[in-house]
């Protein structure tokens, strides 16, 4: 999944190399592992240690036992929080579909030097800070901003765009495309194209033949995407910290406050455990969905 | 004729959306050459006084300062670290166990910033790291990690194994094929990495909220607590200065993926 993201998608998983000559078994045969461990032992004292002390601390602190967990499904406010937060993140996986289903549709289309351009133009603004982007939206969204001006012009507005879930929604969907574009434009490059001109010789027009061969076939691309977009947008916060209203937080804002605010390491822990569990669980059915996909095409063959 | 107006509909709505994911990120230069006091766009007249408003502030000057060292620290670190592992990751026989490994290396890509922020905040305030040069580059050197991991699997990737046989068969031990045959063949993946896992360090945002003490705070979280306290353009200076050098920097890193690829 992670592969999604590079720049160059490595293509698949890592090779092995024949051992080398002359040794066998033992240390010898294991001596690159060794290269691994500074590493491993990294993410084990920052990652690792860190993510599960906060896991355990959901169910030890302030006492053993379940207590963060009834007082945050408890309490109609923090579940308001969960659902915000899910209906949120499925607006701006839906707004991303939109948005770059015809647009990675255009880069396995387009000439080699135009695809280069809108594959730039794609990487850039996800390497691009997103402290820049959310002040640069702020701005364009704000009361007396470009947007609210410009639709003054036609004696519109002002819109209230920042404090608002739309604020959010607009600065999250730009932030989040490349997640959905990648896996899309991935899964297409790969779709062979000479499938529509055969369906097309057979009778079917342009669109049928695409609704019916294409759409089917980019569904990899899109499941992946769609999951990557919606598990990044469970855990933003500085975006809908700074364009949303602190009235409709999300749960990584609350997780803030509970833990930097008023130091309920326990509460913030069972949040953590709630949206941990939930980006594993959507993980995992990606995985499944994905095996399921590659089983059915492999028999249709 | 139909296919015609389907391809300008599917151009138009391509170069639309291509506009917004670049255009509105853009603002931030004019304003940040503003005359005025306020965020007004466009601008009405231009001055530098923000630039000079930025470098004649100790607190924004400090920040960045900051943020370039602890930067170029996990910069160093990432890809000392990163590019290791991806030799390991690429050479070792067990599958299991470098798949096993591969997933732990590219967790911190999936697991949401918050959670490693809250974690990563008890466990710092416990060691008395929270807010030191050292925890800062510890803590943004796991987020780089994954990146550096991903570029130099993918240039080893496209590396002939046997030219390493070829080395050794010729009298190189390891560490000489390594560094005389390995390592300038890699090096585009190499330095790619490095250039990302500086600009993840120099962006990054959540973690270093709740990591920053008083005597040591990033350029990014000194943008976001101006942002909530009061907004002038001097923060759209800071916003352009990150902007120019971030994008140079990773356009750097893309060109040279780009040319690994077209190696290949």
């Amino acid at each position: 999944m992670a592969a999604l993201l590079s720049p160059v998608a490595p293509g698949g998983q890592t090779r092995t190399a024949p051992p080398p000559s002359g040794r066998s078994g033992g240390v010898g045969r294991h001596w690159p592992f060794l290269l691994i461990v500074p590493a491993l032992l990294v993410l084990l004292a920052v990652f690792v240690y860190p993510v599960a002390h906060t896991f355990v601390g959901a169910f030890t602190t302030p006492k053993p036992g379940t207590e963060n967990f009834t007082w945050f499904f408890g309490s109609p406010a923090n579940v308001a929080v969960l659902t915000r937060t899910f209906s949120t993140a499925l607006w701006a996986t839906l707004i991303c579909l939109a948005l770059a289903y015809p647009y990675a549709y255009l880069m396995t289309v387009a000439s080699p030097r135009a695809r280069a351009a809108l594959l730039l133009i794609v990487m850039l603004p996800f390497w691009t800070s997103l402290m820049v982007r959310t002040f640069a939206w702020l701005v364009l969204l704000q009361d007396t901003g470009v947007v609210n001006g410009f639709l003054g012009l036609f004696g519109l507005g002002p819109v209230g765009l920042v404090r608002s879930q739309a604020g959010v929604l607009i600065g999250m969907v730009q932030i989040l495309m490349p997640f959905m574009v990648l896996p899309l434009y991935s899964v297409m490059s790969g779709i062979d194209r000479r499938l529509l001109t055969a369906a097309q010789s057979l009778g079917a027009r342009p669109v049928v033949a695409l609704l019916r061969i294409f759409v089917p076939l980019s569904l990899p691309g899109v499941a992946a995407g769609s999951t990557m977009v919606f598990i990044t947008s469970l855990g933003f916060y500085v975006t809908p910290a700074l364009l949303g209203s602190p009235s409709e937080a999300l749960i990584s804002q609350f997780m803030y406050t509970q833990v930097s605010g008023m130091l309920m390491w326990g509460r913030g822990g069972a949040m953590a455990v709630v949206l941990f569990a939930t980006t594993l669980l959507l993980t995992g059915l990606l995985g499944l969905a994905m095996r399921a996909g590659r089983r059915t095409r492999a028999g249709a063959r | 004729m139909s296919a015609r107006l389907a391809r300008a509909a599917l151009w138009v709505t391509g170069v639309l959306v291509a506009a917004w994911l670049v255009a509105p990120t853009l603002v931030v230069i004019p304003l940040s050459f503003t005359d005025k006091v306020s965020l007004t766009f466009p601008p009405t007249g231009w001055s530098t006084r923000w630039y000079a408003n930025f470098f004649g502030d100790p607190a924004w000057v400090a920040a960045l300062a900051n943020s370039l060292l602890v930067g170029v620290l996990v910069a160093v670190v990432a890809t000392v670290l990163g590019t290791a592992a991806a030799f390991g990751l690429t050479r070792w026989t067990s599958r299991r166990g470098a798949a096993a490994a591969s997933v732990l290396l590219l967790a911190p890509m999936i697991v949401p910033g918050i959670i490693v922020a809250i974690g990563v905040y008890a466990v710092f305030l416990k060691f008395q790291l929270a807010g030191s040069l050292a925890g800062f580059v510890a803590a943004h050197t796991v987020l780089a990690l994954p990146f550096v991991v991903v570029s130099v699997t993918a240039s080893l990737q496209t590396f002939d194994v046997r030219l390493e046989t070829a080395a050794a068969s010729l009298g190189a031990g390891r560490l000489a094929t390594f560094r005389r045959v390995t390592l300038p063949l890699i090096m585009p993946g190499v330095v790619s990495g490095a250039l990302f896992a500086f600009v993840t360090s120099f962006d990054e945002v959540v973690v270093s909220l709740f990591i920053q003490s008083p005597s040591l705070v990033t350029l990014p979280v000194q943008m976001y607590s101006s942002v909530t306290r009061e907004t002038d353009p001097t923060l759209a200076a800071a916003a352009t200065m990150i902007l120019a050098l971030t994008t140079v920097l990773v356009t750097g890193g893309l060109a040279l993926s780009s040319r690994r690829n077209r190696a290949r």
